[in-house]
């Protein structure tokens, strides 16, 4: 079976690939030869900003419901993972380390700790969805930052994880669990937009009343793309919380919720590469601006959100639809020119079957062919 | 002319399709015991005070094409999205094979075996032909969400009988070769197509077509006119259809039904239709 050895091969080159990156990004570098520190920072910062983008692309790009308070879950993953590795962790990793050694017991305890930050997340996902998902557009995304807020709020008053002070968190990630989870989140978005849940999803962003009318709960589709949407996000928040190893709801405002709409508005809403895209870039261009050297006591760096803006202004204008659109970008695009000519072998099938108002190739070229005399005569 | 026709011989043979949709449609079977399909009870439904439809008393019987018809406004499109659960009535109740499905949401009425096109297609803009069909294959889709995520063997089955029932649904409809073509970038008789080959998709058992004659020509409207006989002969199933344009509704329709101003105002075989005098007055007004 060719497509299984493919995928064979493609999960190695990934697994490579992101044992490669991690290793230079480490301290020691591979073979002498590493990122440098900065990089590496900006590096894992992307990581985790495709896992945001690449989830609430799944609610704003393929459901069509507008969320603007991806953060807020994000800040439930985050606090709720790092509640269990400072008070529990420990103990946890002691009593495992018995049974299987004190390097896998560390790893067991934080991808528990993941694991119940998505969960709560996801819950707190479905908390907010199931009653808010009834309304349409500007209320959804009204509710959404409202909600958002709720949350940062909530926290900067719960002392148990720090409160005001910040919370402190041991430093458990690395790019080997980032690029893991932003393989996974690419992965189970793209499976689930290509499948029957997938067209539920995209039909009720085009129609809500025609996928009704189809059979399509629409309600209970848009809940479940809030839900995955949500727990991927507190996937993000909780990596993002033990690699920055302090936590405080400065880093869960709606600035950063912003930041997510802008890297799948420019990416293309409905293309996971593109939200991969939009990550990347939104990540990277700050650090770029701080490259450029300061003008007169003017610093490019400071003039971020100007320039976020300028660029939104100017997508919106040139190409409404993000970079790339609904496309995805990937090796059928390469292909597709190639495949074109064959493309017409269905036609037999329909055979025999004339379609009226349809213009068919050869009019098209004759109506173009008068076109052309037509200026001729002139 | 032939915009809207069946092919008579060749994809006849596609017994698969065929039979499939006719067994999930089996005109004796949908019946209740009072020996129709579909029964409304004096449905009613008020917008602040305008009543839209008035004590509407209709039953459609089983394996049959009937006709809703009356001049513009008199609330045929309303009465479709009363029978399909976009409305529900102010007062009175509506029955589908014996059960009441009023109060129900769209989507567990299309459940229940009925599905529809709309007046103004509504194809999902973003999708191609065969999406367009595949997402109405929706109901009999035996994949979950985790079978997708993990792409399951039960995933790759259920893809693949989806896949091969639409195309062939397609090819029945002479759409197979449009298949990754954009829905909505056919030209119009196609998309009005499409959009009939989508609602079979779901496995109806009735069948409500919303003003399918709309923004035709007179030689496609006879296309049609045999479209919508042989939809019900070869899938067996019972179709309702509204419709302004007196030509495609006496042509095709076994029993018609008048509404005027949302109420009924005569019910019966073409010719008497065509002959009472209080259509005649709502048509031509006095």
């Amino acid at each position: 079976m060719p497509g299984f050895a493919k995928r064979i091969v493609g999960a190695v080159v990934v697994v490579l690939a992101i044992i490669v990156v991690n290793a230079m990004l480490s301290a020691e570098g591979l073979f002498g030869f590493g990122v440098p520190r900065y990089w590496a920072h900006v590096l894992m910062l992307a990581g985790i900003n495709v896992i945001l983008a690449v989830s609430l692309n799944l609610i704003n790009g393929f459901t069509g419901q507008f969320s603007i308070g991806h953060a807020g879950f994000m800040a439930i993953g985050a606090y709720a993972s790092a509640y269990l590795t400072v008070y529990h962790g420990q103990a946890w990793e002691r009593s495992l380390s018995g049974a299987v050694g004190e390097t896998l017991a560390g790893v067991v305890v934080f991808l528990l700790a993941i694991l119940v930050g998505a969960v709560v997340a996801g819950l707190a996902g479905l908390v907010v969805g199931v009653p808010s998902l009834r309304l349409r557009g500007d209320y959804l995304a009204i509710v959404t930052l409202g909600f958002a807020e709720i949350i940062r709020i909530v926290i900067l008053n719960m002392e148990v994880v720090g409160g005001a002070t910040g919370f402190t968190v041991p430093g458990e990630t690395n790019f080997l669990w980032v690029g893991a989870f932003a393989v996974i989140t690419i992965l189970v978005v793209h499976n689930i937009v290509r499948s029957d849940t997938g067209r539920a999803l995209i039909s009720i962003r085009e129609d809500e009343l025609a996928a009704e009318a189809m059979g399509i709960n629409s309600t209970r589709y848009k809940v479940l793309s809030f839900v995955v949407g949500s727990m991927f996000a507190g996937i993000a928040g909780a990596l993002f919380g033990h690699y920055t190893r302090f936590l405080s709801t400065a880093d869960f405002t709606f600035i950063r919720s912003f930041e997510i709409i802008i890297m799948i508005v420019l990416g293309g809403m409905g293309s996971i590469t593109g939200s991969v895209l939009g990550a990347v870039v939104i990540t990277v261009l700050p650090e770029l601006l701080r490259l450029l050297p300061s003008v007169g006591g003017f610093n490019f760096a400071d003039l971020r959100l100007v320039i976020y803006s300028a660029l939104l202004i100017l997508i919106m204008l040139t190409r409404p639809q993000g970079v790339l659109g609904e496309r995805e970008f990937g090796f059928n695009w390469l292909r597709r020119a190639q495949k074109r000519p064959e493309g017409d072998e269905a036609v037999g099938a329909g055979a025999g079957v004339p379609i009226a108002g349809r213009p068919a190739p050869t009019g098209g070229g004759e109506s173009g062919e008068d076109a052309v005399k037509g200026v001729e005569n002139r | 002319m032939s915009e809207s026709k069946l092919p008579s011989s060749g994809p006849l043979e596609k017994e698969g399709v065929v039979a499939e949709l006719a067994r999930t449609a089996r005109t004796q079977e949908v019946a209740d015991e009072s020996g129709h399909v579909l029964r409304t009870n004096k449905a009613t439904i008020r917008f602040g005070g305008l009543v839209a439809v008035n004590e509407l008393d209709m039953s459609v019987r089983p394996g049959e094409i009937y006709g809703l018809i009356g001049p513009n406004g008199a609330g045929k499109t309303t009465i479709f999205n009363l029978l399909t659960g976009v409305y529900k009535p102010t007062s009175g109740d509506i029955h589908f094979r014996g059960r009441r499905v009023d109060g129900l949401r769209p989507y567990e009425i299309a459940r229940r075996g009925v599905s529809r096109t709309f007046q103004n297609i509504r194809l999902f803009p973003g999708m191609t032909v065969l999406e367009n069909v595949l997402t109405a294959c929706h109901l009999h889709s035996r994949q979950n969400l985790f079978d997708a995520v993990l792409r399951t063997p039960r995933y790759a089955r259920d893809e693949r009988e989806h896949r091969e029932f639409c195309m062939e649904l397609l090819d029945i409809f002479g759409l197979a070769r449009f298949r990754d073509e954009g829905g909505t970038s056919l030209p119009y008789g196609n998309q009005r197509r499409l959009e009939i080959v989508r609602a079979l998709a779901t496995r109806p058992r009735l069948l409500l077509l919303d003003e399918p004659a709309a923004g035709m020509n007179p030689s496609e409207q006879d296309g049609l006119l045999n479209l919508i006989r042989q939809i019900r002969d070869r899938f067996d199933l019972t179709i309702l259809l509204v419709e302004h344009n007196m030509k495609v509704v006496m042509g095709v329709c076994e029993r018609i039904q008048v509404v005027d101003y949302g109420k009924s105002i005569a019910l019966g075989l073409p010719h008497e239709i065509r002959n009472d005098p209080k259509v005649i007055e709502a048509y031509l007004g006095d």
